[in-house]
């Protein structure tokens, strides 16, 4: 026993001794040495002190890595990994969870500790959770990898932008409409700014959905890069860089939330408030997630819904069956891009102004690791990725650049330990019985 | 003329398909006979699922035609159809040699999947599925009603909602013919289903498709390794050999054709005759 722990330590030590060297010879010259401006040209000026830390890092760490982790009996991880609830345990909790989140999200606004920057952060984080349900549709039951969501995000944003700003204030000019149209320019717009996201998914499924895995993924992602790029250099028509400002705020359903006669606080007598419009952004977003998830929750249960997972699980079988599949990922294309297209739409009323910068790579990988994290297929995993992601850079905004560090390194620890995100029990759509959740090792994640 | 030819559902004409320079099938010609169970047999690499994904549509042929005519008179030419509209149109469906279920969804799931067309035809595009119109819940009632009926006769009822992958290799194969039993079929096409069975469950799987013969508008094509069962239930054997017919028959015909002896043992043709002593027929 004492001979073969004295192994253990010497067998550490040497590949701890190893790495130290490893870290000396790449650490040396790249940390040890720098070159600095002199009068007469460049000098070399040495940081030993730094090399060393380093290495003394390196080789402390390596070593407690080795006698407690990999080559102890008993790895302290072990412990660790019985701290994460079991899938199973795990089963009921989105039914006692969903209840009681709706009912703390409807009366947030009116929670002593809610102040305006709280909810204006929580109109973002569900904007996110929008995003983040309509893009489960797509990569969550269909098992399609979308890399370009934030293509559809910014249709619904130009399409109300452009729609308001130009095309509407064109027809009142030429006299076909009214101007009091303008006070319903937001519910208007969103309808078509859904319906017109919807129609780019089409467009940009047609040729990209006969592919499948890696390819999928890089050419959507080049799709969300074209019509980025697209609004950029479409100068006359979106504004290129400088984007489209004075987009009209929404109304309460025609009455406009402004000071004075007419407005929202004139007309129920209310004190005017600039807090006002923002909780009506917030039951806005919040009425515009609830109908995502609601929709989504419903198709599931539906032929169609069940088509998409069937397609998720085997593509081929689906075929075998006489299922179109084109059709069947055009609609989970489709229907996810109209909910980002509605989310698009509220993002622009919301902002007033918006310009391609905020649809860049970036957006599109946010929401996915939102799904992600979350588990792939879950409503209630959505939810809490979003509060925790959005949330949490909001948090870590003093710590500036080791914001993204934390990020990444959070986002580590939970693939390791729960590889199928969050929640990634999946629960059948019908049954005959009972409906028992489905552990993750028995769901596939599609092939794309 | 043979009674399959009489009245053939399917008709497989000069059928061939190269992969390149392999030529897996070379101008295959047989029928299928209405309500028959047709068993297509042959050595490992002899082109038996090469035939099936011509017939299901996974591969376009090479040359040749395959026209399959249902009990109503509606003729369709398979070459010319994409493979979801063989399943959908021409009502042939198939299983898998490698068993391809939806893993992750229960076993009544799987077979509500199978009743996607009537059930999206039922749901108007999901339209009155959203709503939940009684138009929509009476189809889908009906289906949950054909996939119990197709659970009791492949003996899965009482595990309807586990999930697929987690029940045992024969009960996969059942489900997988269960699934397909769910289309409605009017030609099914079965690839190895008694590939890993055990006596008990093979002799199960033949009581299940002489039922199906008898109780349903449905006619069997067959792939099978092992002679006890084709030599059982068929009523027709075709036998390819690197692609080519070397015979077709009835059972006891095809069981004593030199060819075949000498396929199946690989002997040149003039041992055939010691080799036919040896074995007794
Ligand atoms: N997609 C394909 N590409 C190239 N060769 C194929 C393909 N499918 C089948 N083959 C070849 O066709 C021949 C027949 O295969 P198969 O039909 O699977 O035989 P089996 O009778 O055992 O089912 C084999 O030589 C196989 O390698
Ligand atoms: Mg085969």
């Amino acid at each position: 026993m004492a001979a073969t722990t004295e192994n253990r330590v010497i067998a550490s030590l040497k590949d701890s001794l190893i790495s130290a060297v490893i870290a000396f010879a790449l650490f040396g010259p790249i940390v040890g040495l720098k070159t600095e401006t002199e009068p007469g040209g460049l000098a070399l000026s040495a940081h030993f002190g730094t090399v060393g830390v380093i290495v003394a890092i390196v080789f402390v760490g390596r070593l407690l890595l080795n006698l407690l982790v990999w080559k102890a009996d008993r790895p302290i991880t072990r412990g660790l990994s019985g701290l994460i609830p079991a899938q199973t345990s795990l089963g009921g909790f989105g039914k006692f969870v969903a209840p009681v989140a709706l009912l703390f999200a409807l009366i947030f606004p009116f929670l002593p500790i809610t102040d305006r920057y709280i909810l204006d952060l929580s109109v973002l984080v569900l904007t996110y959770v929008m995003l983040g349900w309509g893009l489960n549709i797509v990569v969550g039951l269909a098992g399609l990898l979308d890399l370009g969501y934030v293509a559809f995000y910014a249709v619904g944003a130009y399409s109300y932008a452009l729609l308001s700003t130009k095309f509407f204030p064109m027809l009142v000019e030429m006299g076909y409409v009214g101007g009091g149209i303008m006070d319903w320019a937001f519910w208007i717009c969103l309808p078509l700014a859904g319906i017109l996201a919807a129609f780019w998914g089409i467009i940009l499924g047609f040729p990209v959905l006969r592919l499948r895995g890696d390819y999928l993924a890089i050419v959507t992602l080049a799709f969300g890069e074209i019509v980025r790029i697209v609004l950029l250099n479409w100068y006359w028509f979106t504004g290129g860089p400088d984007g489209i400002s004075r987009i009209p705020r929404p109304s309460f359903f025609g009455i406009p939330f402004s000071r004075g006669e007419g407005g929202f606080a004139d007309t129920f007598n209310l004190d005017y408030s600039s807090m006002q419009r923002i909780v009506f952004f917030y039951y806005l977003i919040l009425a515009l997630a609830l109908l995502t998830n609601l929709v989504t929750l419903r198709l599931r249960r539906l032929p169609i819904g069940r088509a998409w997972e069937a397609l998720r699980e085997d593509e081929i079988a689906c075929r075998s069956l006489g299922i179109n599949t084109t059709n069947t990922k055009l609609t989970a294309f489709a229907i996810g891009a109209m909910f980002g297209g509605f989310a698009g739409s509220f993002f622009a009323t919301r902002q007033g102004f918006i310009s391609p910068e905020s649809f860049t790579f970036i957006e599109s990988a946010v929401i996915l690791a939102i799904v992600v994290l979350g588990g792939l297929g879950s409503q209630i995993g959505v939810v809490i990725a979003a509060v925790v992601m959005i949330g949490g850079f909001e948090i870590f905004r003093q710590a500036e650049e080791f914001r993204m560090l934390i990020f990444g390194l959070l986002m580590v620890f939970i693939m390791v330990w729960r590889p199928r995100g969050l929640i990634s029990s999946r629960k059948p759509s019908i049954g005959l019985h009972s409906r028992k959740a489905i552990g993750a090792e028995n769901v596939a994640q599609g092939q794309g | 003329m043979a009674s399959w030819s009489e009245n053939p559902i399917l008709k497989v004409e000069h059928l061939t398909m190269r992969f390149g320079g392999l030529v897996a099938i070379d101008d295959l010609s047989f029928d299928v006979g209405r309500g028959d169970i047709t068993a297509l047999i042959g050595p490992n690499g002899a082109g038996k699922t090469t035939v099936f994904n011509c017939i299901t549509g996974f591969y376009k042929p090479t040359e040749g035609r395959l026209k399959l005519r249902h009990h109503d008179g509606d003729t369709f030419l398979l070459e010319r159809m994409p493979d979801f509209k063989i399943a959908r149109h021409a009502k042939v469906a198939r299983t898998f040699q490698n068993i391809r279920l939806f893993g992750g969804m229960t076993v009544l799931e799987n077979l509500m999947v199978a009743q996607h067309n009537p059930l999206m035809h039922a749901s108007a595009f999901s339209f009155a599925g959203i709503f939940s119109l009684p138009r929509f819940r009476n189809a889908e009632a009906k289906a949950v009603e054909r996939a119990t009926y197709w659970l009791e006769h492949v003996n899965l009822i009482d595990r309807a909602d586990d999930p697929a992958s987690d029940l045992p290799y024969g009960a996969q194969r059942r489900l997988e013919i269960a699934r397909a039993m769910c289309t409605g079929p009017e030609l099914l096409c079965l690839d190895e289903p008694a590939a890993g069975l055990n006596p008990r469950e093979s002799a199960e799987l033949n009581k299940l498709l002489r039922y199906i013969g008898a109780n349903h508008e449905t006619s069997i094509l067959l792939i099978e390794h092992d002679m006890s069962v084709v030599m059982e239930i068929s009523d027709h054997v075709v036998v390819l050999d690197y692609g080519e017919k070397i015979s077709d028959g009835n059972p006891e015909k095809v069981k004593n054709d030199p060819a075949v002896i000498a396929a199946y043992l690989g002997v040149d043709d003039e041992e055939v005759e010691t080799v036919e002593q040896e074995v007794g027929v």
